[in-house]
């Protein structure tokens, strides 16, 4: 008989009453209704144990980072004792053979039944080389838990989207975890890192209910990826009115004016930052004067300008946006035109005079 | 200037654009030039408004602006697609080009050796030239589709995921663009395409109607095609 959570939870000394709170605040932050923070006690005294295999691959550890962080101590608690039982090489006590032993453990034990994380994401060049994980590249790791697991947590933008290691040129071909693994549901949660209360309720939602949150088009839980940190923005009234900072030193900018000017990317970046915010609720980027950076969007590296709302287009040259490409265009056009019509009074004028005389010719204005 | 021709009788002029797609032309010229100044406005926002949020409201203005005539160009578009099934052959002629008829190309060709003054005298069309039709489908009629598809993906963002408008284009829009900010600049650059579009059709029209062999402006006003001479007309050629 495996453990269940409240086992583990009772043996990590989480008190019954710490663990009725920690549910209905998981409910509260997944948006359930109140009624639900019942339904996940009992999953938890209930259902086993679903164990975590945690894999790093190329990336910064920043989702590890942003995760250690969560801002409720009690889903921190509840959710780490949870995970790092298993395998998670940042956080966890063993290392070498021993650590590596875990992983070829939890597989025989859990086969097709443990949830995989990924943060990172394996690079192709070079037969995997530019990433390798107890002497073997990492692609050989990911390929061989994923095979035996249930679902995948695509942690962070490295995993989801690639990130800064597939930026242009791109020189390991660092490929993001669905564009190697295509039989496994996987869940993305993009994010620069990733909010860490996103990250322990999405962990927390997967293991009561053994089953992934609603998921948008792309992969991403709906309930923190369905709208833009601009729609959610306090700073929105400044620019619906349109009171914007137009340098880091203005008035505007002391004033907490909107950002958008100075390349703001609230308005095409779906995350939660503007609602949930960061380090206990203490602030965001946009909060602290800075523009968002757009990290949870699909190749957010190769985007262009963070300090321009016109973004470059990169075959067009440095510093080439839509509106430097669109007036050279019209310039162009605009010149042509005056030329062919300057030809064609011209020409007009010629035929004219050549008319002038020949009457018979039918061609009368 | 005297009337050197050889029979006195004017040719007849053909009522060539109905009322509904004349009142959609102009419609939908107001609707492109309100949509390109407030898109304008809203990728380079105008300086910044002092004093309280609460004070003001430009850009939502701004915003509502460019929303309100984007539905509008979307049902003129709807509008015009029915009219071209409904109106006469005319109002078909931009949508389905000829383009598996020879002779439609060779009056391509003869268009193109025209504008580069290779020829002496410009055909004369009832409809729009050859080279018209093909200039109106690829830069007018996909330039239209692409900015509504494209604008109202980006209006889906806004109008949220249980919207129809999100359901319909930004739902396929966006991760086939890559993500949000790559609709933007390609709505973006779809504007100039369409602003390239507007400079050239304005210049050949007002040239055309000078130099061509029929009425072209007040076409577009009347409905009427009037004639400068009295030999036939080239039209499929």
């Amino acid at each position: 008989m495996l453990e269940t959570f409240y086992d583990v939870m009772r043996r990590q000394g989480i008190s019954r009453r710490s663990f009725l709170k920690y549910c209905s605040l998981t409910a509260a932050a997944l948006g359930l209704g109140p009624e639900f923070a019942g339904k996940i006690a009992h999953a938890m005294e209930t259902k086993p144990r679903i164990p975590i295999l945690w894999l790093h691959g190329l990336e910064c550890t920043c989702c590890s980072e942003s995760f250690i962080r969560s801002a409720h101590p009690l889903a921190k608690d509840v959710i780490l004792s949870m995970v790092s039982l298993d395998y998670d090489d940042t956080i966890m006590a063993a290392a070498g053979q021993q650590a590596e032993a875990i992983v070829e453990e939890t597989i025989k034990k859990y086969d097709g039944n443990f949830i995989l994380a990924v943060e990172g994401n394996p690079p192709l060049n070079q037969d995997g080389m530019s990433c390798i994980i107890g002497g073997k590249p990492f692609l050989d790791q990911l390929t061989r838990v994923a095979k035996h697991c249930k679902a995948i947590i695509s942690w962070g933008s490295c995993a989801s989207y690639g990130c800064v290691q597939a930026a242009a040129p791109n020189p390991t071909k660092a490929t993001p975890v669905h564009k190697v693994i295509h039989d496994k549901p996987i869940i993305k949660v993009p994010g620069c890192p990733p909010i860490a209360e996103v990250m322990t309720a999405v962990v927390t939602y997967i293991l009561t209910f053994e089953k992934f949150p609603e998921l948008d088009r792309q992969g991403r839980p709906k309930m923190f990826y369905s709208q833009r940190i601009h729609d959610k923005c306090y700073r929105r009234p400044h620019f619906d009115a349109g009171q914007f900072v137009e340098h880091f030193d203005d008035e505007g900018a002391r004033k907490g004016y909107c950002l958008y000017k100075v390349g703001c990317k609230g308005p095409t970046t779906y995350n939660a930052c503007s609602t949930i915010r960061w380090n206990e609720g203490t602030s965001f980027p946009i909060q602290a004067g800075h523009g968002c950076i757009g990290c949870s969007e699909d190749g957010f590296w190769d985007k262009g300008s963070w300090y321009a709302r016109l973004t470059d287009i990169k075959p067009f040259g440095i510093e080439a946006n839509a509106d430097t490409i669109g007036i050279a265009a019209a310039s162009t056009v605009g010149v042509a035109i005056a030329a062919h019509a300057a030809a064609s009074a011209v020409s007009r004028a010629k035929a004219n005079q050549s008319n002038q005389p020949v009457t018979t010719k039918g061609q009368g204005e | 200037m005297s009337q050197p021709n050889d029979t006195p009788a004017f040719q007849p002029a053909v009522y060539v654009y109905e009322a509904p797609l004349r009142i959609w032309h102009w419609l939908n010229a107001l609707a492109i030039v309100v949509l390109a100044i407030t898109g304008y406005f809203i990728g380079s926002p105008l300086p910044t408004m002092s004093g309280e949020a609460s004070d003001h409201f430009l850009m939502g203005y701004i915003r509502f602006a460019h929303f309100a005539a984007g539905y509008i160009l979307l049902i003129g578009f709807l509008g015009r697609i029915y009219w071209a099934f409904v109106g006469n052959n005319h109002a078909r002629e931009i949508f389905v080009p000829p383009f598996h008829k020879p002779e439609y190309w060779s009056g391509v060709l003869h268009e193109i050796r025209w504008y580069a003054f290779l020829e002496k005298e410009p055909r004369k069309y009832t409809g729009h030239n050859p080279l018209a039709i093909l200039f109106m489908h690829f830069m007018f009629v996909w330039g239209m589709v692409f900015m509504i598809v494209t604008g109202f993906a980006l209006y889906g963002e806004g109008a949220g995921l249980d919207s129809w408008q999100f359901h319909l284009f930004s739902s396929w829009v966006i991760p086939l663009f890559g993500q949000s900010m790559d609709v933007h600049t390609w709505h973006h650059m779809g504007m100039w395409w369409i602003l390239l579009f507007v400079m050239a059709h304005i210049y050949v029209a007002i040239r055309e109607d000078i130099m061509s062999r029929q009425s072209l402006v007040s076409t577009m006003i009347s409905g009427w095609r009037t004639f400068k001479d009295q030999r036939k007309v080239d039209d499929g050629h």
